[in-house]
């Protein structure tokens, strides 16, 4: 499809009105924009899937006997939900960035873990902290009485895990991190401290090339609102596909 | 238009009401005369809930007149503190203030609606406390309070108005069956001192008993009605002799 | 109960009120996010490991970890002051303000309420980093009303980029506390002739307050560790005088235990409010 013509409108507009929107008519700045985007949605996609991951992991480690295991399970979540998200990451890429250096063939030192995958591994981390929480309350609303009777029919202990607690826990925890996961994608725009080409980083070059703040600031509004609602379009359709009459969440 | 004793107090006339696609009232027309008991029974969904709204100009009607005192309920430049005074409201499930204790409760209403003396609405509202049998209950939140004892502050709460009319809707339904008792005293007393009652309600030996009039409705519309002699005695309507047979 | 209208996008906020979860077990409640002295001992154990570690890599000659960490404190304090200042004042305009926008998404005026909602939803679902650069970017550096100039300078700009999603979730925060109060209250408090305004402030926002304070005070915590988003827009915060320290030392080795330094800071700032919400939270499910 030849999108020329719309480039040329937002030219025309520009030349019109003055409202320029370089990431539209300007070659360069259009493909560094969508690539910052790019950059930003993947960001998002494994941030979402390694955190509920995590929160999956954490939930399960949280029952474990062991009192030590829990410990470290709570002190984990404390740390990453009383901590400030920026500081986190500063710290896991300079500090922690700071000893995991290799030598490559050239004898250069060079970080073992570039910044993209630092604001990655963090921004999981942290969302995970968060989503440990929400599946453990999950599993702690199922009722004691239904886990008694998947029990008294005959269920072994993980057998009634599997097929009765967690489907139902689940459905209890999907609202809370419904907002945990949009919190998240908000919270993607940190990694422009530590020079991720995400959107925000790309943004603030082109709107420094192209003296156009207030264009850029708009856009980027309008475009993370959009991400999110488009999130929130996605988790609420899956919602409504797992109710079940009479349970959860009315 | 003045009204006089000798009209009805509440005169229902042709009164539709429909909530989106339901029609719950489908032309309902009675007359109560002042210091009547009148009983409104049937089974859930019929509108009589409704019906005690529209009366207290809770919800607005589609078609028909209510009049309260000679006055229309849904004429658009009605005063409706004027109606509220005149018509007091008891829930089925009590909604009292539960930041407020009992006696502030009774008291607000006339203090902040009707600016009215606070030593003297507090007297009052003492006087009902005692006279719905709480005493010792004033600084008592509702949440420290029984389900009775609630109705009966809810009770007290309304008459601190002053109303000529009370309305009560399926006020012993939420209540454990030990405390029914209590607010039925309660308004036993009332009627005898000649207050003007509606009661939709689900307590036929009390119907019996205390009603002048007892009407059974059904999907929006009056099926019967008659004093309760002979109301329970020889209903004619299938439907009626029905719904008796499953209650009584 | 409190529950999410269907047009909704959900908060930022970490975790939701319990209140939320249909059918919480009280078991959980009790349970939920506790913080336990514990966590504050393992924190601290984590910063003298790390300046163990640290203290052994220091080159001979050179001034000890903790000499410099002490040396950069009453540095790094003020610049905390500064960030729990940006907190306090970004709270209390955007508790005022959501308030407002609050009450004005229940408004029986369509065109209020639907312009309340949307300017709620827009600000709640924008990152908060690109509402700070849009403060600082395109507010003027000064105001001027009638004679007199206003400076804004950045710090103040970033207070209000910050203050405007609070505002937003404080607005949300009202709306739901107002919708859970059960309708039977607007209906007695219309039959004893009640007006709407009397109505609300009496009987319906009395009783939105206990409600509200635990995911209000939830809502602090959130604003108070986002004041170092301030640093990335030149905000002489915390965070940025650490960097200066680090800069000013460049030492390596420094690092790890500056930056453990700064998240103390915060945790320990941050524990007790943590923990309060949670007494709160139990004290008000109880009832």
């Amino acid at each position: 499809m030849d999108l020329q013509p719309v480039w040329d409108w937002f030219r025309w507009l520009y030349e019109a009105t003055g409202i320029k929107l370089t990431i539209f008519y300007d070659d360069f700045d259009r493909s560094r924009f969508f690539n910052g985007f790019l950059t930003s949605v993947r960001l998002m996609g494994v941030c979402l899937v390694a955190s509920v991951a995590i929160g999956i992991v954490g939930a399960w480690l949280q029952g474990a006997r062991s009192h030590l295991v829990r410990l470290v399970v709570q002190a984990y979540i404390q740390f990453f939900r009383n901590t400030p998200p920026l500081v986190q990451l500063y710290f896991f890429y300079f500090a922690l960035g700071s000893y995991l250096r290799i030598t490559n063939e050239n004898g250069l030192s060079v970080p073992l873990v570039g910044n993209f995958a630092w604001a990655a591994i963090c921004l999981s981390f942290y969302a995970g902290a968060f989503n440990v929480e929400i599946f453990r309350a999950g599993i702690e609303a199922v009722p004691r009485q239904t886990i008694e009777a998947a029990e008294s029919l005959g269920y072994s202990r993980l057998k009634a895990y599997l097929y009765v607690i967690l489907p139902l826990a689940f459905r209890i925890s999907l609202p809370a991190l419904n907002n945990n996961l949009v919190n998240l994608i908000k919270t993607t725009t940190i990694s422009y401290a530590i020079a991720v080409p995400e959107m925000l980083y790309v943004a603030n070059q082109i709107w420094s090339d192209e003296v156009n703040v207030p264009e850029m600031m708009n856009v980027l509004l309008v475009v993370y609102v959009s991400l999110v609602g488009l999130l929130v379009w996605a988790m609420s359709r899956w919602e409504r596909a797992m109710r079940v009459p009479g349970w959860g969440v009315s | 238009m003045s009204w006089t004793p000798k009209e009805p107090i509440v005169s229902v006339r042709d009164v539709h009401k429909r909530f989106g696609a339901v029609e719950v009232l489908k032309g309902v027309s009675f007359d109560v005369m002042k210091g009547e008991v009148i009983c409104i029974i049937g089974p859930s969904g019929s509108g009589k809930s409704t019906l005690l709204r529209c009366i207290n100009a809770l919800v607005p009607i589609e078609q028909g007149s209510i009049l309260v005192e000679g006055q229309e309920v849904h004429d658009p430049a009605l005063d409706k503190l004027a109606l509220r005074r005149k018509v007091g409201m008891v829930f089925q499930q009590y909604n009292l203030f539960p930041h407020k204790t009992a006696l502030q409760n009774v008291m607000m209403a006339p203090l902040h609606v009707l600016k009215q003396d606070k030593a003297e609405v507090e007297a009052r509202a003492r006087r009902l406390i005692k006279k719905v049998r709480l005493e010792g209950k004033e600084d008592a939140y509702p949440g420290e309070l029984s389900g009775g004892q609630q109705q009966r502050v809810a009770i007290a709460r309304s008459l601190a108005m002053s109303p000529d009319v009370m309305l009560f809707d399926e006020v012993t339904a939420a209540l454990d069956p030990e405390t029914v008792k209590e607010v039925l005293v309660t308004i036993r007393e009332l009627a005898a001192e000649g207050m003007t009652c509606l009661l939709v309600t689900h307590e036929m030996g009390f119907a019996r008993e205390l009603a002048d009039h007892i009407y059974f409705t059904d999907r929006g519309v009056i099926v019967e009605h008659g004093p309760p002699a002979e109301f329970f005695a020889n209903a004619k309507d299938p439907r009626t002799r029905q719904f008796l047979s499953q209650i009584l | 109960m409190i529950r999410q209208s269907r047009t909704d996008l959900p908060v930022l906020g970490p975790l939701p009120p319990v209140l939320s979860y249909g059918g919480l077990s009280s078991a959980a409640r009790r349970e939920g996010l506790q913080l336990r002295p514990i966590h504050g001992a393992v924190l601290f154990l984590g910063l003298v490991l790390a300046c163990g570690v640290a203290e052994a890599q220091t080159e001979p000659g050179q001034p000890g970890i903790v000499a410099t960490i002490l040396k950069w404190t009453p540095l790094l304090a003020s610049g905390f002051a500064l960030n729990i200042a940006i907190s306090f004042i970004a709270m209390a305009i955007g508790t005022a303000a959501g308030f407002l926008l609050g009450i004005g998404q229940i408004s029986l005026v369509k065109p209020l309420r639907k312009s309340a909602w949307f300017v709620t939803q827009f600000f709640r679902n924008s990152p908060w980093l690109v509402l700070l650069f849009y403060c600082m970017l395109l507010l003027p550096f000064e105001i001027v009303v009638g004679r007199t100039v206003i400076p804004l300078p950045d710090w103040i700009k970033a207070t209000i980029g910050l203050a405007l999603p609070v505002m937003a979730n404080v607005s949300e925060l009202v709306r739901g506390a107002i919708q859970s109060i059960p309708y039977g209250q607007w209906e007695s408090a219309e039959s004893l002739a009640f007006t709407r305004r009397q109505t609300l402030w009496m009987i319906i926002l009395p009783q939105c307050i206990r409600r509200m304070t635990p995911p209000w005070m939830n809502l602090y915590a959130i604003l108070t560790v986002a004041t170092p988003l301030a640093s990335i827009v030149g905000v002489n915060e915390a965070m940025t005088l650490t960097q200066d320290a680090l800069a000013a030392e460049g030492r390596n080795e420094l690092l790890v235990p500056m930056y453990f330094y700064l998240l103390a800071w915060f945790f320990i700032y941050c524990y007790p409010i943590a923990r309060a919400t949670q007494a709160l939270e139990r004290r008000t499910a109880v009832k």
